[in-house]
């Protein structure tokens, strides 16, 4: 059972979270974005070996945040609230 | 006369309080502390049990977990099968069974099977019975193979407890390094946790030789444990650490022996100590499966604890040292002793009457059903009516493991040690490979020390100090006879050699392919013989070969630990409608839907459910009805940006409604296929209320958040989930509003004051209620949300002014059938994970919409516009005919076969219409109208007309009505 920090709630167990995807998967909008670019978005994931940055949920609170951690080792590097904005 | 109880000494035992249970319906007596196995060792009860493949009669091998034979099935207090009886106390009045032997160990029917052993070698069952069907022999070999049995019909009349607990340091073992690492880190000023398996502290102290800080070592470990009790830290005897899990989670195992089930333990330490000590490994040599064939230091303790000897005419056989205390106590407790040392020289003293022979291993062992005599490797024959092995020590690196701890082969230990170190985790004593007390106690002091310093002072070993002298034994290849490896699951040299033969040699492979390693006891005793058997098969070295992966759990932990509460009714709780208990009175039969418990029709318990709902759904029709749509969800969407935030989530622009109207719309996921459909009310300029589908109303408040939060930010929107807040209370028919009227809820019901699709506030009982004109029966609705606390009383007088009206109460099964004649869709049943808006016939928002939402993009693909895309239709079918199968399919033919195009999602009989109605998804549906078409269910083919989703009132006269 892993612990991740919620930025707002502090370490809690892995099954109070829900993973929302990668960081960074900024959204093009328009009925005109080249398909490459839409399917890139909507399905392509880098799914790396080591570190990652991604969007979580923390259920018991509502909020979704930015973690960084090693998806092989499974160490926690970071985690920072959205800050308001996107999660680029 | 063999293993006997000696009339003094052991030091776990209460001679004042005998105890009697049975074992194999035969009475055994002992005492009180005893186990089940050295109870049935003091009655010189040799067959234990019988071995998984062959039946072959086996004894005790252990004094612990790492037991491989002596399993029982106890019934009485708890039923619980493949019990170690090396661990588990004997209590009076137990029941206890041997494990695949019928009728008993000692008799068992099927031990003829040995005979054969030599055409059931290893993976047999992979080769033979082939022909004409494995699956004609496999059940009667799964009966004659196995180990203990479940009793099925047995379940716990009480839940296990679960208990999430933090400290700074756990300590798992109670031994010498335990105890010390548990002392020190108390000095420090950590909370320390100290955790054991046995019932006692004290680990080997209890049967080992030892003196600390001047004491007797037993003595030192009661003061030690006393000494932190009395501090507040937590002692937990009889519990074991069975893993370590990511982020350095332990679950501990804890039993009670009163007839409680056992407790979980989930336990987040700052630090972990492993003390786990070490397990004993057996020697190669023939037939050392006997009964009486028992580890050295098994023998030992069975008779410092328990006062039982396990034999009159010994043999120890070892390799190393640690032998040679074990042939020194049961000499002085009387036996006839040789002790038999591979090793030439270099070994510890012992008293003269212990006849030793130096440079010598067993050959063989002999006897019928337990032991008579061993053969040397010179040929030389030893009567013997016991044999005490030790074949050096495994260090217990489980839970090291568990936490992905690498390990390093240690050829001077003939072992592997833990290597590198994990964070958060020290290994120390035994299990880091110490074997004199003065290096346990060093190895307790460096796994602390990154505490700090203490104010406990190291302890001392101040007697004799064990050595840690060894010569490897392990299996050789071409050995003659049949050497058992893994006693648990009948694995011998010539099954290993086999398996290196067909080339299964990783050690995973070899592990899979003869079961050496598997079961209850997961090769504690037998996995490093094995590996290193085919490492000298293979002409590898034995890290060459390395181990098979160290998983959780380290003892085998009763499924109720991890089930918990969580069963029956408390396993997916059902959430309730705040009218319950009305409806119940009201007749009402209750379903599941989509995890609501909801009244499915007032017909009763008794009634016919069939005619009940028809019943409902007709006289909806003809005057009102009344309908507890509390479920649906309300969720707020609150701000200045909360206009231009429900036009981005719903495919229908929704900025443009007015306040105090509603609007159906749908939700699409980013792959443009509809998600959730239902009534947006925009109550004022910056509020809504989006009213989702019951069952997805989690979903949608999950999703409008994300949205929120990466895209709006979160201080322009504030999203409120109001569903479990308000009951929902519908009124539909044709006299609704005179129904309603007579209720007086202190607003105007006008059509110009509350249109169809419009939102209106009034009072009921000095509570504001909002109603709402909206409809999923296509007859004019109103739905009144008030708190939830108070709609017990409105409800009752909605019932009760329905009299006059011959209002009835309708469930969810009518209502089906009410929205299936208006064609109005539920999601997820009517559409699937491919159905896009336009399938459903919104075509407006993707022609037309120049502003952003979610899924857009995806509604202008290849696949979005392909033309044989399956649409929205309904069906009907020739007059006579039953309704359609749901799920039935659409056929078409060619090419000689049938081809599936589309399926019937929703299919009732109206009561009202007197006839069948359904709904399907069809290829290019929308353009077939008036089309007939094949519809095949379970190879029967029948027919069914295409017309529009709606089959009743498609004017929509009603709605106005």
């Amino acid at each position: 059972m892993q612990l991740f920090p919620c930025p707002f709630c502090g370490p809690r167990d892995e099954t109070e979270f829900h993973y929302g995807g990668d960081a960074g998967n900024a959204r093009p909008d328009g009925a005109d974005v080249p398909v490459d670019r839409w399917t890139n978005y909507l399905y392509l994931r880098s799914n790396p070996k080591g570190a990652a940055r991604e969007v979580w949920v923390h259920m018991n609170c509502g909020e979704f945040f930015v973690m960084e951690r090693d998806t092989l080792t499974h160490k926690v590097l970071s985690s920072a609230d959205l800050g308001g904005g996107h999660a680029a | 006369m063999t293993a006997s109880r000696l009339t003094r000494g052991g030091s776990a035992i209460d001679r004042t309080r005998p105890i009697r249970f049975s074992f194999d319906g035969a009475t055994v007596e002992g005492f009180a502390g005893d186990t089940i196995a050295s109870a049935l060792l003091a009655n010189d009860v040799a067959i234990v049990g019988r071995s998984f493949k062959y039946h072959r009669p086996r004894g005790i091998w252990g004094a612990g977990v790492e037991e491989p034979n002596a399993l029982v099935d106890i019934s009485g207090e708890r039923t619980t099968p493949n019990t170690r009886a090396t661990t588990e106390p004997a209590r009076e009045g137990l029941e206890t069974r041997s494990v695949n032997a019928t009728p008993s160990a000692l008799a068992d029917r099927n031990a003829f099977l040995d005979r054969f052993a030599r055409f059931i070698p290893a993976a047999f069952y992979y080769k033979t019975f082939m022909w004409p069907d494995w699956h004609m022999f496999e059940p009667r070999i799964r009966a004659m193979a196995g180990l203990g049995k479940v009793d099925a019909g047995w379940t716990s009349p009480d839940t296990a407890d679960q208990v999430n607990h933090h400290c700074d340091v756990l300590v798992v073992g109670a031994g010498p390094a335990g105890l010390a690492a548990a002392r020190l880190a108390a000095g420090a000023g950590l909370s320390v946790t100290l955790v054991d398996d046995q019932q006692r502290p004290g680990g080997s102290l209890g049967h080992r030789d030892g003196e600390i800080d001047g004491r007797p070592a037993s003595v030192w470990a009661e003061e030690t444990v006393a000494a932190l009790v009395a501090d507040g830290h937590k002692v937990l005897p009889s519990t074991t650490a069975f893993g370590i899990y990511d982020h350095n989670l332990v679950g501990l195992n804890q039993r009670h022996f009163d007839g409680r089930p056992d407790t979980l333990w989930r336990v987040r330490p700052r630090r972990i100590v492993l003390a786990t000590g070490a397990i004993e490994r057996p020697l190669p040599f023939a037939n050392n499966d006997l009964p009486g064939i028992l580890s050295a230091d098994a023998g030992l303790s069975y008779l410092k604890r328990h006062a039982v000897l396990a034999g009159r005419r010994i043999v120890v056989a070892t390799n190393n040292d640690s032998a040679y205390e074990v042939a020194q106590a049961v000499v002085e407790a009387g036996a006839d002793v040789t002790l038999v040392d591979i090793r030439r020289d270099g070994a510890p003293a012992l008293p003269a009457k212990v006849r030793t022979i130096k440079g010598r291993a067993l050959a063989s062992a002999s006897g019928r059903l337990r032991v008579e005599g061993v053969t040397l490797d010179d040929g030389t024959k030893l009567e013997a009516d016991c044999v005490l092995v030790s074949g050096g020590w495994t260090p217990t690196i489980h839970l090291f493991c568990h936490a992905k701890g690498k390990l390093a082969w240690s050829e001077a230990r003939a072992a592997f040690l833990p290597g590198d170190p994990v964070d958060g985790i020290a290994v120390a004593g035994a299990a880091a490979g110490a074997v004199s007390l003065s290096d346990v106690f060093a190895s307790a002091e460096k796994a602390i020390a990154a505490s700090g310093p203490t104010k406990v002072t190291v302890p001392r070993s101040t007697g004799p100090e064990a050595t840690g002298g060894i010569s490897a034994a392990w299996p050789k290849p071409g050995s003659k006879g049949r050497i058992w490896i893994d006693y648990q699951n009948d694995v011998t040299v010539k099954d290993v050699e086999l398996a290196a033969r067909e080339n299964f040699v990783s050690v995973e492979h070899l592990k899979r392919y003869t079961t050496l390693g598997m079961a209850t006891d997961q090769g504690k005793t037998s996995n490093l013989p094995g590996l290193a058997l085919m490492a000298g098969i293979t002409g590898r070295t034995v890290p060459e070969v390395g181990t098979t992966t160290y998983r959780p759990p380290f003892t085998p932990v009763p499924l109720a630990s991890f089930a918990g509460a969580r069963a029956g009714a408390l396993m997916a709780p059902v959430r309730r409608l705040p009218l319950e208990n009305v409806h119940r009175e009201s007749g009402a039969v209750f379903q599941e839907y989509g995890g609501w418990l909801r009244p499915a029709h007032y017909g009763g318990a008794g009634a016919d459910a069939d005619r009940s709902i028809a019943d409902e759904a007709r006289r909806a029709r003809q005057s009102v009805a009344l309908f507890d749509g509390s479920t649906l969800g309300k969720i707020e969407v609150i701000g200045p940006k909360a206009a231009e935030f429900v036009d981005f989530l719903y495919y229908n622009t929704m900025s443009t409604l007015k306040p105090g109207r509603c609007r159906y719309g749908f939700m699409l996921s980013e792959n443009g296929v509809v998600f959730d459909d239902g009534v947006l009310v925009r109550l004022d300029e910056h509020r809504f209320v989006v009213s989702c589908s019951s069952s997805h109303v989690a979903a949608v408040h999950a999703r409008l958040e994300e949205w929120r939060q990466d895209r709006f930010g979160r201080e322009a929107i504030y999203i409120h989930n109001a569903t479990s807040e308000m009951a929902t209370l519908t009124v539909s028919g044709p006299n609704a509003r005179k129904l309603l009227e007579t209720v007086g809820l202190g607003l105007s019901l006008d059509e110009a004051d509350l249109p169809h699709m419009a939102v209106s506030h009034g009072t009921y009982a000095g509570d504001e209620v909002r109603i709402a004109r909206v409809s999923f029966t296509g007859d004019r609705s109103y739905e009144i949300s008030i708190r939830a606390d108070r709609a017990e009383p409105l409800w009752a007088h909605l019932r009760e002014a329905g009299k006059a009206f011959d209002a009835v109460l309708i469930g969810l099964e009518a209502l089906m059938i009410l929205r299936a004649e208006k064609g109005f869709i539920v999601i997820g049943k009517d559409t699937d994970g491919t159905t896009l808006p336009h399938d459903l016939g919104s075509e407006g928002p993707r022609a037309k919409r120049q502003t952003e939402y979610v899924g857009r993009r995806s509604l202008f693909t290849q696949e979005a516009s392909r033309n044989n895309r399956l649409q929205l239709v309904g069906l009907t079918v020739p007059s006579g005919e039953p309704p359609l199968a749901t799920g039935a399919h659409g056929i078409k033919r060619g090419d000689g076969r049938l081809h599936s195009q589309g399926f019937v999602t929703s299919s009732y009989q109206s009561p009202t219409l007197g006839r069948p109605i359904a709904l399907g998804l069809i290829e290019r549906g929308a353009a077939r109208h008036g089309e007939t078409i094949e519809i095949q269910h379970l190879g029967k083919i029948s027919s069914a007309t295409i017309a529009a989703p709606c089959a009743f009132d498609q004017a929509g006269d009603r709605l106005h009505a």
